[in-house]
């Protein structure tokens, strides 16, 4: 793979060359807001975290803000803050330092309003996308791609064509050094054997194994099985039997490529090659934990048609149901519906997918980025709000 | 030829449906690049497995090569295998 790419200080590559307006509070998402609207070439990240929250969730919630910060797809960061929260600012603001990209920060009580801070937000906005235009591309290759993998509003065409396809795309580009961090643990329940099957070694097996039950723990211990209810009605009633047939469809999108490492929420890959990351399933959580891992391009296959990407890193949307391609054609990248009837082998649709990462990587916007559907990004936590 | 069905993996013991297909038919059943026909005993909706070889009780039921549940009862080939004749081996207290 030959992509053009923006090669940041830190050695990461950037698909995409945004000014991030990242808000570190859910009070200072109006302000993010309001700065990256006036601004030509930014981008706001808001969530609905960062107060009020048990300690281990707000030092996620700031490990996430690090990441997203140093995620390569920015060329350089301003944050916004109200003043009085319980993330932690300067570490955020110092992790981008380290990474060698231009940090700004602005706190709302501290400028006397929003009003005020939406003008000088502006105005070092304005400034930053300047001297971001002045950047440019170089040509990089499969080790520069951090690829995050994502299904969702899933049904039979996933587990048939989507997924499985894209384990091709998977498999061809971890070969040539790529990295590809996968999430969705709530789904690897019923094939977690698998998955550790797939680990490079048993001791990383069994780190995918505590990963799950862990997952499992969590939903357990709100005293609710929530194994009672898989596969739903609707999935028996769409074909799917049992929980093992729902999450082998699922865990199909990274191929038989061997895990590397597993990996906490939102924390960078120290390998390449495949990567497990804690997560849960749901997008808003799931997108925000790849983009801090750093993920410069994300592949989200669906069967009945999600439609979200995420603020920086481009989603490259791909459906195996033809009935969704023409329906949902404003938010379908790529359509394999013809492994289906074989119009296409898989091996031809991951070739396919391959090579709309790489034109995507090289700038080509995907539909998300076009409509802008983007904007309701959260960040996973795992505690009470108090 | 159109295919009706497909098979993920060989080792698989069950194809799934692409189309809603009908009992007494042939349906034409892909398999990696080869097709198998397989005549249908019951109708098998979008979506729904049927058997592609003769299946034990007791026997595992495959699919991408892998595990997906156990014959509750023997199922001929061409038989629709869902929740009648398959059970699930996970997140059972029972077992």
């Amino acid at each position: 793979m030959k992509f053009s790419g923006y090669r940041r200080p830190d050695g990461q590559v950037g698909t995409r060359n945004y000014i991030g307006v990242i808000s570190t509070v859910v009070c200072a998402n109006e302000v993010a807001r309001g700065i990256a609207d006036r601004v030509g070439g930014s981008v706001a990240f808001s969530h609905q975290q960062g107060c009020c929250q048990t300690p281990p969730d707000l030092n996620r919630v700031t490990q996430t803000l690090c990441g997203l910060g140093c995620n390569p797809n920015l060329a350089s960061v301003l944050l916004v803050g109200l003043g009085c929260e319980g993330t932690e600012m300067p570490e955020v603001k110092q992790a981008i330092i380290d990474s060698g990209k231009k940090v700004e920060t602005l706190m709302i009580q501290e400028e006397g309003g929003a009003a005020k801070t939406i003008a000088k937000g502006v105005l070092l906005a304005q400034e930053m996308a300047r001297e971001a235009s002045e950047m440019r591309t170089c040509e990089c290759g499969s080790k520069d791609l951090v690829l995050g993998l994502k299904c969702g509003s899933s049904d039979t065409t996933s587990g048939l064509a989507s997924n499985p396809a894209l384990g091709v795309t998977v498999e061809r580009l971890v070969d040539e050094d790529a990295s590809v961090v996968m999430g969705e643990v709530t789904e690897f329940i019923g094939a977690e054997h698998i998955m550790a099957g797939h680990a490079k070694d048993e001791a990383t097996g069994q780190k995918i194994l505590d990963l799950v039950k862990r997952m499992e723990d969590r939903a357990k211990a709100v005293g609710v099985d929530m194994r009672g209810g898989q596969p739903t009605p609707g999935n028996i009633k769409g074909g799917l039997t049992t929980i093992e047939e729902k999450s082998l469809g699922a865990i199909a999108k990274a191929g038989n490529a061997e895990v590397q490492e597993v990996y906490e929420y939102g924390e960078k890959p120290g390998v390449k090659g495949l990567v497990v990351m804690d997560s849960p399933g749901r997008e808003p959580e799931l997108l925000t934990g790849l983009a801090a891992a750093g993920c410069n391009v994300i592949t989200f296959t669906t069967g009945r048609g999600a439609p979200q990407g995420f603020p920086f890193v481009p989603v490259i949307k791909i459906t195996g149901n033809e009935k969704t391609w023409n329906h949902l054609r404003d938010h379908m990248d790529l359509s394999v519906h013809e492994i289906m009837d074989g119009g296409e082998s898989l091996v031809q649709a991951g070739d396919r997918i391959y090579d709309s990462i790489e034109t995507v990587a090289s700038g080509t916007k995907t539909k998300a980025e076009i409509s802008g559907y983007v904007q309701a990004m959260d960040i996973y936590v795992t505690g009470p709000v108090i | 030829m159109k295919r009706h069905a497909l098979v993920i993996k060989e080792q698989d013991n069950v194809a799934t449906a692409i189309k809603d297909l009908s009992a007494g038919k042939e349906a034409v059943v892909g398999i990696g690049e080869n097709t198998i026909s397989i005549l249908l005993t019951q109708d098998i909706a979008l979506g729904h497995k049927f058997a592609v070889k003769e299946i034990a009780k007791g026997d595992d039921i495959l699919k991408y090569n892998c595990v997906i549940g156990r014959a509750t009862r023997d199922i001929k080939i061409g038989e629709h295998a869902h929740v009648q004749n398959l059970e699930s081996l996970r997140g059972r207290g029972d077992l």
